[in-house]
């Protein structure tokens, strides 16, 4: 077992209550579940390794694969639909040339949608990392990665 | 009490005042506006300049549609509230405030006295649960205690029997704030009784319905009101362990959960022999992982012992049989901030808002086409209109109302027809919507009914953890069908298919979700039959959305060359010499209506 999953290890007690959280933070540490580690998880919270990943592929919040450096998140809440996140997606799509769900080749970005960001009187707005833009047109979301 | 004694009793006036303060809304809206900027500015003014003014961090005051938002309170307890702050504003008018006093009336979205003032943003409004957010820093205990907090426990533990505290929630009236409304005291009442130890008291801030932030709003602006409201239900119930469950995708409200948590242990308040007490009880926080059906107490449950999410058969409910097989209390963010001031200020206080079967208070987070969004708090017995109207000033841009959308994915979309509504839990289940959480979206004429339905019936069947064949089929049965009609396929007799499957759905459903799953299909026929023929039989989106019924085409004696729609359009769909008509190429358009937004001249037509 590598030295991070150790860390990882030490703040819990490998109890299957535990499981959700153990999993939450060795995502925090890879950015995915990588299927060594979720094996190793198995092990350290004494649960089969079938229950391990059908509790990891019915949360949403898990990735099996690793994300891009910048994480894009489209929120697709009921205002931000109203307010015309469907062509934000697109112009997100358009200008990055990748789907949602798929990450750049060069591996800069990784574009997802989210259900609701809970910022709903500034719709339509993304996530990206942890930093919301709120109030976007297709027109500002060009000026999203011009920066970069 | 004392503070709501004034005018319209919508927000707190400070009692002690310690010089003159700048606060800055820093709720997660506010963040995503650029409000830390606009905090960090101020601080470095402040300091740099060595002035006497105190600059503080605070959470939602509910005027979203003025983000960023700064407070400065005056030393004789005046209040100005200034909008749509920048860091380069802030600076001098720090500077000008501080030398004679003055602000420009340009950057003032409110004057000294809007507490009473009569701007129906705040008069309609009776701010019970968010008296504090908005107001006090939610990162400091002391503060809460300042405005009475804690002080309910303190009472509970001090000087009142168990038995007396429910009885004390159920005179109140109060109902369960997550949608349902059960009556909070009834479910306190079960669990106590239910045999069994120990027994644990829940809170539900799964918050997962699309469009509602009210309970991260408050788990931001105001987290020692849900903390004490839980330690009070743990005491009457006889609980010694608790937990939060709250969504991961709000790390803010985590965070100063986790502050106000430790503030608490701290202070006596939470932990071992509470107030000196042989009472004593422990918090944890559980991050959820993105899975709506966790807003299901039962599902919810389950993602706390390390489980899938999945529902389980009711009864047993949790108050019999819940965490871990024992008797367990579960409420929402906004029931548990309303018991501490239940507890504070006495059952009949409360019951003295609102309406006969729905008494207190009632937070909605009103957004979409509306001109004046954002966090607010009505009693019980207000219009549907009121609020539309008064607190929200209208639709967007003088464009007519068409609906306005109740309780998420669960709830239903409510005509303009039926604006007199009164907000109270029977009247709204009427109208085949439901209260719900407190998610608002007012939709207007541009909207398209039947894709709404469809959005809705897209995010339930993703959402459905497949443990009921109805739900997990009949709303993918339901979603292709929306879709087909969308698109412009939809045949004869799919109005009554959708009809069938709703019902099937409904009662072939374990949990809330199935069961409710259909509502938004259901309403929107109900109220917009007619939209949903237009698709079918005419082939024609009336709203002029659905992409697979409109064309754009440029107007010749309206265009005048000027090359922008060209310059913007995405897919190279528009030819054109510069000051000569421009034309769109019906075989590139994507109809994505860039051009439609970004011509200055109206020459973009959508048929």
């Amino acid at each position: 077992m590598d030295s991070t999953l150790k860390n990882v290890f030490d703040s819990f007690q490998g109890k299957k209550e535990e499981l959700i959280p153990i999993l939450q933070k060795v995502q925090e540490r890879y950015g995915y579940l990588p299927e060594d580690a979720m094996l190793e998880v198995s092990r350290f919270a004494r649960v089969p390794e079938s229950t391990v990943y059908g509790v990891a592929t019915f949360y949403a919040q898990f990735r099996f694969t690793p994300i891009g450096e910048n994480r894009i998140m489209v929120c697709r809440g009921t205002a931000c639909h109203v307010k015309g996140s469907v062509g934000i997606l697109e112009e997100i799509e358009r200008k990055l040339g990748i789907k949602e769900g798929e990450t750049t080749p060069d591996g800069r970005y990784s574009l997802e949608t989210v259900a609701c960001i809970g910022c709903c009187s500034l719709a339509p707005c993304v996530m990206i990392n942890k930093k919301v833009h709120a109030n976007l047109t297709p027109q500002k979301v060009a000026k999203l990665f011009k920066k970069d | 009490m004392a503070s709501f004694s004034q005018g319209g009793g919508v927000l707190k006036k400070r009692s002690k005042t310690e010089g003159t303060r700048l606060k800055v809304g820093l709720g997660a809206c506010g963040i995503a506006a650029g409000a830390m900027n606009v905090f960090e500015e101020a601080r470095k003014t402040v300091e740099e300049n060595d002035l006497p003014i105190r600059v503080e961090r605070t959470g939602c005051i509910g005027m979203c549609h003025h983000e960023p938002l700064v407070e400065i309170e005056e030393k004789d307890g005046g209040r100005i509230l200034l909008g749509e702050m920048t860091p380069e504003k802030i600076a001098p008018i720090i500077a000008q405030y501080m030398e004679n006093g003055h602000i420009d009336p340009d950057n003032i979205v409110a004057g000294t006295d809007y507490i009473t003032e009569n701007d129906p943003f705040f008069s309609k409004q009776y701010r019970i649960v968010l008296s504090n957010c908005g107001t006090i820093n939610p990162e400091s205990i002391d503060e809460y205690r300042e405005t009475g907090g804690y002080e309910g426990l303190a009472r509970a533990i001090r000087e009142i029997d168990p038995d007396e505290i429910i009885r004390e929630v159920l005179d109140s009236g109060l109902r369960g704030r997550g949608g349902a409304g059960f009556p909070t005291g009834l479910k306190w009442k079960f669990t106590k009784q239910a045999a069994g130890s120990p027994k644990y008291v829940v809170c539900n801030a799964d918050e997962g319905d699309p469009g509602a932030f009210m309970d991260r709003s408050t788990l931001e602006g105001d987290p020692h009101s849900v903390i004490e409201g839980m330690t009070i239900a743990a005491y009457a119930i006889g609980a010694s362990d608790g937990y939060i469950y709250v969504r991961a995708e709000y790390p803010l409200a985590v965070s100063r959960l986790k502050t106000a948590i430790r503030q608490a242990n701290e202070a006596g308040l939470l932990g071992e022999h509470i107030l000196e007490s042989d009472f004593s009880f422990d918090i944890r926080i559980k991050e959820g992982a993105g899975a709506f059906v966790c807003g299901e107490e039962t599902a919810l449950l389950a993602s706390i012992e390390g489980e899938r999410g999945l529902p389980r058969l009711r009864p047993p409910f949790p108050a019999t049989k819940g965490l871990w097989g024992k008797p367990t209390n579960i409420n929402n963010v906004e029931t548990y901030a309303s018991v501490s001031r239940i507890i504070q200020n006495g059952a009949s206080w409360y019951s003295g808002f609102g309406t006969e079967k729905s008494k207190g208070t009632k937070v909605f987070a009103l957004a979409g086409k509306i001109r004046k969004g954002g966090l607010i708090e009505v009693p019980m017995g207000i219009t549907l209109k009121e609020i539309i109207y008064d607190i929200g000033g209208g639709i967007k841009e003088g464009k007519r109302f068409k609906a306005v959308q109740m309780g998420g994915p669960s709830g239903g979309c409510i005509p303009e027809s039926l604006l007199d509504t009164t907000i109270d839990y029977d009247s709204v289940t009427k109208t085949g919507a439901i209260m719900g959480s407190g998610g608002m979206v007012v939709m207007d004429e541009e909207t398209c009914m039947v894709e709404v339905a469809r959005f809705f019936l897209e995010f339930t069947q993703n959402e459905s953890c497949g443990k009921c064949t109805f739900c997990r089929i009949g709303t993918k049965r339901m979603l292709e069908i929306l879709e087909r009609i969308t698109n412009g396929l939809g045949r004869e007799d799919d109005i009554e298919r959708l009809e069938t499957l709703a019902q099937s759905v409904k009662s072939g459903s374990l949990c809330g979700l199935g069961q409710t799953a259909p509502n938004p299909v259901l309403t929107t026929l109900r109220y917009f039959r007619d939209e949903y023929e237009a698709h079918i039989k005419e082939k024609r989106c009336p709203a002029k959305q659905c992409r697979g019924l409109i064309s754009y085409r440029i107007l010749p004696e309206e265009c005048v060359g000027c090359g922008v729609c060209l310059k913007n359009c995405p897919v190279d769909a528009i030819r054109g010499e510069k000051k000569q008509v421009h034309e769109i190429d019906p075989k590139k358009c994507i109809k994505c209506g860039i051009c439609l937004d970004s011509c200055r001249f109206g020459a973009v037509e959508v048929r």
